[in-house]
């Protein structure tokens, strides 16, 4: 689960192009500046890229934070 | 390039790089499509300040003349209208109605472009076009009745490249082909449309960008002139020194075909104005026998303008070629299928386009086609042309290498030119010259053909293009001069001149002209101003050359009164005057 975490953690300063950021699994959009609506939809499309899956809007819907995000993935494999 | 690369260039530092104002006007969320968007521009070396109408404003940003759109004086509108967008507006069409939709959504751009022109001066437009979107209602009989969304989309398609044979500023973004190239599926990311109204997918939008950038660098005067060839493995499969004539692969037969196509594809390109040089590593004789024997090659000799086959090191042949045809590296594109070579030369001229060519000889022209090297503004009869010109250029070389004084050889050319001011006939060509002269350009402004226009109706504006011919055949319309009266003082506005006739001339008889006219509307003083650009140093000493007086800061002013006619050996032949 840790090695998700940081996976993205990765893509997050990948599409933010900051490699000061940390996620932590609490985090949330609101605690991150640059996570505004636009680098939302990068941000998965890009972690769909990244684990060539597709999420349900349902799913998405659902992450309130990190950790949920984490979670979905984690179910993938 | 990949959506996220062209982000991560939003950050990178645009200082130095040529700034343009965009507007981007769309009915879908293109907030990730202007990211794109700037993000290639950073790759062409282009500060693009974009202005992002806020979402589906089309109309009403065109329509109010004091909308932020007119206030962000935009040198370049995008109207991005998705094909969605298009099918709700069509499902909400009467059915009655349906079959007049594509036309009359014509009619409806025509409209918003006649505002957009009449409310910017010199606007340049990028119109999208529409992905060719079956909706799945008529099934493979929507081809057969107008009465489906397919048929009104390629009909509109069609529209919009009528619209735009006739206005002059505008160009499509052609987004049906792109999309079609692209995979219509992997274009559009169904979530995002259907839950951020975003008309196509991430992994799309940099092909979009690159359209759009290849716009704006083709508009803006970049645009790429001649193609260098290799001949072994790349024009042909084999080696000629080593397997002969008869051995190399060319024609229908296997590996033969993929070379075919290619040159096919060069012959195309020859005969739209782009010029063919070889540049190869063979004996000069033998590398020729191809050219001159095989039955199937489908380049001859008449297509390319210089052939350059020896064993000195590709950058020396490349930077004779370039110095031969007069034109920059910029605007070269190398291919060649080796990757030493390939190497040598983007090392050592990293200004020339050297596309990484794939290792099967059939993915050779898919792959080049793909790249979109040759975007342009404008096609006319004289580009068809330009390879005559360099062959009937070598001959005058051979020619002067016979004469040690310079005047005798210019004599011998028995050069005529014919002068004319601008018309309805020469507006096209002349613009041309105008947006594509880098080196021979005193102030380097690229007008438009409304510009030119303008001019050849206004009263204070004087023009004069000049078509020169010699013995050896015609150089076509080779240079504009655009003077402004004001009072007692005719300024030279523009004054660009094609290469070709370098040291042949014609700045003399252009000059004269230009004394002439001042004279005629009473102007005491002529003056020049020389800007200065990356590309025109060239003609940093034109006017000292000529005689005028340094007035400082890059002016310069000439005594009409005192103006003695200066030497040239070309006769004249005037059909108007300016």
């Amino acid at each position: 689960m840790a090695e998700i975490l940081e996976t993205l953690n990765r893509i997050f300063q990948d599409v933010v192009d900051d490699k000061n950021i940390i996620l932590k699994r609490e985090t949330t959009a609101q605690d991150v500046d640059e996570w505004d609506s636009l680098n939302h939809i990068t941000f998965i499309v890009a972690i769909e890229k990244h684990f060539k899956a597709k999420f349900t809007t349902a799913e998405i819907r659902s992450w309130k934070n990190v950790g949920d995000m984490c979670d979905s993935i984690a179910r993938l494999a | 390039m990949r959506f996220l690369e062209l982000k991560k260039n939003l950050k990178k530092d645009f200082s130095g790089f040529k700034k343009v104002k965009i507007a981007l006007l769309g009915d879908s969320a293109t907030q990730h499509l202007t990211q794109a968007i700037r993000g290639y521009g950073y790759e062409a070396g282009f500060d693009l300040e974009i202005f992002e109408a806020d979402y589906d404003q089309i109309d009403r940003q065109i329509l109010y003349s004091f909308s932020e759109l007119y206030q962000s004086r935009p040198e370049y509108v995008i109207l991005f209208q998705s094909v969605q967008k298009l099918k709700k507006k069509f499902y909400n069409t009467d059915i009655s109605q349906r079959n007049l939709f594509a036309q009359d959504e014509a009619k409806r751009f025509g409209g918003l472009l006649a505002e957009l022109n009449k409310n910017i001066q010199g606007v340049k437009i990028i119109l999208a076009n529409f992905m060719e979107l079956n909706d799945s209602v008529f099934g493979q009989y929507a081809n057969k009745t107008n009465m489906s969304f397919l048929y009104q989309i390629r009909h509109l398609n069609c529209e919009l490249m009528e619209l735009a044979l006739k206005t002059k500023n505008l160009s499509i973004c052609d987004i049906a082909s792109l999309t079609s190239a692209f995979g219509q599926a992997a274009a559009i990311d169904n979530r995002n449309h259907i839950y951020a109204d975003m008309a196509f997918s991430l992994d799309f939008l940099p092909y979009i960008a690159k359209g759009t950038i290849d716009i704006v660098q083709a508009v803006s005067g970049a645009s790429r002139k001649c193609l260098i060839l290799d001949l072994d493995n790349t024009l042909w499969g084999g080696i000629i020194g080593d397997d002969g004539v008869e051995n190399i692969q060319v024609g229908d037969l296997e590996q033969g075909k993929a070379f075919t196509e290619l040159q096919y594809w060069a012959r195309e390109l020859e005969r739209r104005g782009i010029m063919l040089a070889i540049c190869s590593k063979n004996d000069g004789d033998i590398a020729k026998i191809p050219f001159e024997k095989h039955p199937d090659m489908v380049l001859t000799l008449d297509d390319i303008a210089i052939f350059v086959a020896n064993w000195d090191s590709k950058v020396d042949n490349i930077k004779k070629i370039k110095s031969f045809l007069n034109i920059s590296y910029d605007s070269i594109v190398f291919i060649d299928d080796n990757p030493y070579e390939r190497g040598v030369v983007r090392h050592h001229l990293p200004e020339i386009t050297v596309p990484d060519l794939p290792e099967d000889p059939a993915d050779y022209l898919p792959f080049l086609c793909g790249l979109n090297l040759f975007e342009t503004t404008a096609y006319t009869l004289d580009d068809r042309k330009r390879t005559a010109y360099f062959q009937q250029e070598l001959k005058r070389e051979i020619t002067q290498s016979a004469y040690t004084d310079e005047r005798e050889f210019l004599k011998s050319l028995g050069m005529t030119c014919e002068i004319d001011p601008f018309s309805t006939f020469n507006i096209p060509r002349a613009t041309q010259l105008l947006q594509r002269s880098n080196q021979f350009n005193l102030r380097t402004i690229r007008y438009t053909e409304e510009d030119l226009q303008h001019f050849s109706t206004s009263d204070v504006h004087l023009s004069w293009t000049f078509s020169v011919h010699d013995q050896f055949g015609s150089y076509g319309l080779i240079s504009v001069v655009i003077g402004r009266i004001d009072g007692e003082e005719l300024f030279i506005d523009t004054w660009v001149m094609s290469c070709r006739v370098l040291k042949r001339g014609v700045e003399n008889l252009a000059l004269n002209e230009i004394v002439n006219g001042a004279q005629r509307r009473g102007a005491r003083r002529v003056r020049g101003e020389y800007t200065s650009t990356p590309k025109n140093g060239l003609v940093k000493d034109h006017y000292r050359n000529l005689d005028f007086t340094d007035a400082g800061y890059g002016q310069w002013t000439l005594d009409v009164a005192s103006y003695k006619p200066r030497e040239h050996f070309i006769s004249t032949t005037k059909i108007g005057d300016a």
